[in-house]
């Protein structure tokens, strides 16, 4: 049914993503298909890492102990944004093209009043992606 | 398992070698994250805090204490320019030195973001970035009252002691018009060209090459890492960014609400809405929306956008006035300028030996003031949008393209002001405006006045100084949202906010209580302590190149 899925993780906060990240797996071993962390960053130093480079070492490090974890084949995929506390949506959504998933499986808050001024990028995602998109409830 | 080519799939290619500094300091380490209800928050500590209070605590003061808040930064600043307008002045020449220095030297070669980087953003989004965020309403504002004012000023500050071409009566003395309007457009060009721009090439160059080459976090005290080592994580940084904070802050929030009020003399002026503060409250919120939106679509969506809109519409008056004035004329007075401004900078810069006070202290200081104090905003945000440039690319695009448009300006604007000063000495809206009456405000109208098709242009003139504003200010919030986020750029969406609206509300509190000017003063005192943070600067900078070139 699928043959690629696209797994947003924010590395700063993993541990929030568990949930999603096992849903991601299952998914991924029931219909046997790779599976693409896609990790989004800006170009100056962050608390994960000094340089792009250096995040996307961290993020295919990340995908390879998922995939030992969950025996399933994965990877990496570093998206780049300017300014990412605004542009993580549309890094996403260009991440979707370039890994050229066909499932999107994202963890996202439960939602609050603040999601009527902005929305969460889960729902965000949701609205305007072309593949389907499941969001996991953390 | 991973396939070891699978692994790979969409990451950019390696950005290349870089000197990265090894440092135990992990970004964000001293934030507080939390979550509110449905606010999220991520920020320094203590710097968020410290900064948000003081700002707060200055306010309190110059509402309660007005008159006392008045005469002592009325007395402190321009006692600060007369007394250290040498240092200042030599200070500025060391930038601009340094500068043309690194571009030929083989550090120019170094490449901000590592050996492999390539440009984040093309050039015309660059250069439409680099004016709109400190240059741009300055631009505005004393395109044509600069030149004017040297051209005629009958109060003995002309520069280097120039001859006057009006008599006390005001008649024109034809055979000393020539002189004075070189020399006006030279002592202009003086402050808008090489030295400011080396000024915020010294910050935006230091704030660069250790954020995006030594991987430190993109905060002004990531510069002094060379000189404190580990302890700049702590007091010492701390004390570095809640300066620059508490400077960009006042530094906006005092210019939107003086530029309210200029903004209101215009529309006076052109349509006759009467000077209040209603008028000006209005503009200052409409001004902090506009800004709130820009930032909320982010870098690339809203201030990248709207500094390209402010650049089209600003070369579209520029071309107006060319050829409204007479192309022919213009180009004269480019290249008369240029060669003036070769000519005249050495004597200019000079700090020793002057008989001109009234210039060098009055005017020269206090834009050297005024551009440092500046300098963190400006730079930081020049910093942000430059990675990818090689030091050289980077030097020559923000010293030497940006001080020759500067100079293109000042000679359009100024040199038709002058011109229809000498032209219509009796009738001149100019030298009514800047002479006869000094009403500052007012002198890019009444120079537009003079021309064909005034209402409209006006109105262009008006639009093009408020949307000037905005753009200072949205990239202005963005600066202060990182550096109290502790040089994270990914802080939660309601911190630029916050950040955006407290400088409207402090514009509008000291509109309406008082306090603009004197406030605006200590803003312009911050200038000499940052003076000599921006020297050591330089040789922070030299040092880092040193270890790059040699590491990489």
């Amino acid at each position: 049914m699928f043959k690629r899925i696209m797994a947003p993780v924010d590395l700063a906060h993993v541990e929030g993503l568990r949930p999603a990240l096992d849903c991601t797996a299952d998914l991924a071993k029931h219909y046997s298909v790779p599976v693409v962390y896609v990790g989004v960053t800006s170009t100056a130093p962050s608390e994960l890492a000094h340089n792009p480079e250096e995040f996307g070492q961290k993020l295919s490090a990340f995908a390879a102990a998922e995939a030992a974890k969950h025996a399933i084949e994965t990877s990496g995929h570093t998206a780049i944004a300017h300014d990412p506390t605004i542009e993580i949506d549309q890094a996403l959504m260009r991440a979707i093209d370039d890994t050229d998933a066909d499932l999107v499986v994202m963890a996202s808050h439960v939602p609050n009043v603040m999601d009527h001024i902005w929305p969460s990028n889960g729902g965000k995602l949701a609205e305007y992606a072309k593949c389907s998109v499941m969001v996991v409830r953390a | 398992m991973a396939e070891s080519e699978d692994v790979n799939i969409g990451i950019p290619a390696p950005e290349g070698a870089s000197d990265i500094i090894d440092t135990e300091y992990e970004i964000g380490q001293d934030n507080i994250e939390k979550q509110f209800g449905p606010f999220g928050l991520d920020i320094h500590n203590p710097v968020f805090l410290i900064s948000g209070l003081s700002v707060v605590a200055f306010v309190v003061y110059a509402l309660l204490a007005p008159e006392q808040a008045a005469e002592f930064f009325g007395w402190l600043r321009p006692a600060l320019t007369s007394t250290f307008d040498g240092f200042f002045l030599m200070a500025a020449n060391i930038f601009v030195i340094f500068c043309l220095f690194l571009i030929v030297s083989p550090y120019g070669s170094v490449r901000l973001g590592g050996a492999d980087a390539t440009p984040d953003y093309g050039y015309a989004g660059w250069f439409a970035m680099l004016f709109a965020a400190g240059m741009g309403i300055g631009l505005m504002f004393f395109g044509v009252l600069e030149p004017a004012y040297y051209f005629g000023t009958p109060w003995g500050d002309e520069p280097l002691g120039a001859v006057r071409p009006f008599t006390e009566g005001g008649a024109l003395i034809p055979e000393n018009v020539e002189a004075a309007k070189r020399m006006a457009l030279a002592a202009t060009s003086y402050h808008w060209a090489l030295h400011p721009w080396a000024i915020y090439a010294v910050v935006a160059l230091s704030l660069a090459l250790f954020s995006y080459n030594k991987g430190l976090p993109l905060s002004i005290r990531s510069a002094f890492y060379p000189i404190l080592g580990e302890r700049v994580w702590g007091w010492w940084g701390h004390i570095v960014d809640i300066v620059a904070v508490f400077a960009t802050l006042f530094g906006l929030a005092t210019s939107l609400g003086l530029g309210a009020q200029q903004a209101n003399a215009g529309l006076e002026f052109v349509y006759g809405i009467p000077t209040s503060v209603t008028v000006q409250v209005i503009l200052i919120i409409g001004i902090t929306m506009l800004a709130l939106i820009s930032v909320v679509r982010g870098l690339d969506g809203g201030v990248k956008i709207l500094s390209e809109i402010n650049m089209v519409v600003a070369i579209a008056l520029l071309l107006f006035v060319i050829f409204a004035a007479g192309a022919v004329g213009i180009f004269t007075d480019f290249g008369n300028t240029l060669v003036a401004y070769a000519q005249e900078i050495v004597p200019l810069s000079n700090p020793f030996g002057r008989v001109d006070d009234g210039y060098r202290e009055g005017w020269t200081a206090f834009y050297w003031a005024w551009w440092i104090s500046w300098s963190p905003f400006v730079g930081m945000f020049i910093a942000r949008v430059s990675r990818g440039r090689t030091v050289r690319e980077f030097l020559v695009c923000v010293l030497i393209i940006p001080s020759l448009v500067c100079i293109f300006w000042m000679a359009v604007f100024g040199g038709t002001a002058i011109n229809d000063m000498i032209a219509n000495v009796d009738v001149s809206a100019v030298k009514a405006n800047v002479i006869d009456a000094y009403k500052p405000e007012l002198s890019l109208f009444a120079m537009l006045a003079s021309l064909p098709l005034a209402s409209i242009t006006s109105t262009i003139g008006i639009v093009l100084v408020i949307v000037f504003f905005v753009t200072s200010s949205d990239s202005g919030s963005l600066v202060i949202d990182t550096i109290t986020a502790g040089g994270k750029v990914d802080a939660p969406i309601p911190q630029r906010v916050f950040w955006c609206t407290f400088e409207g509300l402090v514009a509008i509190v000291l509109l309406l209580g008082g306090g603009l000017v004197s406030l605006q003063a200590m803003v312009i005192s911050t200038g000499l302590p940052f003076t000599v943070v921006l020297l050591v600067m330089c040789w922070c900078i030299f040092k880092g190149l040193m270890q790059e070139h040699k590491h990489v």
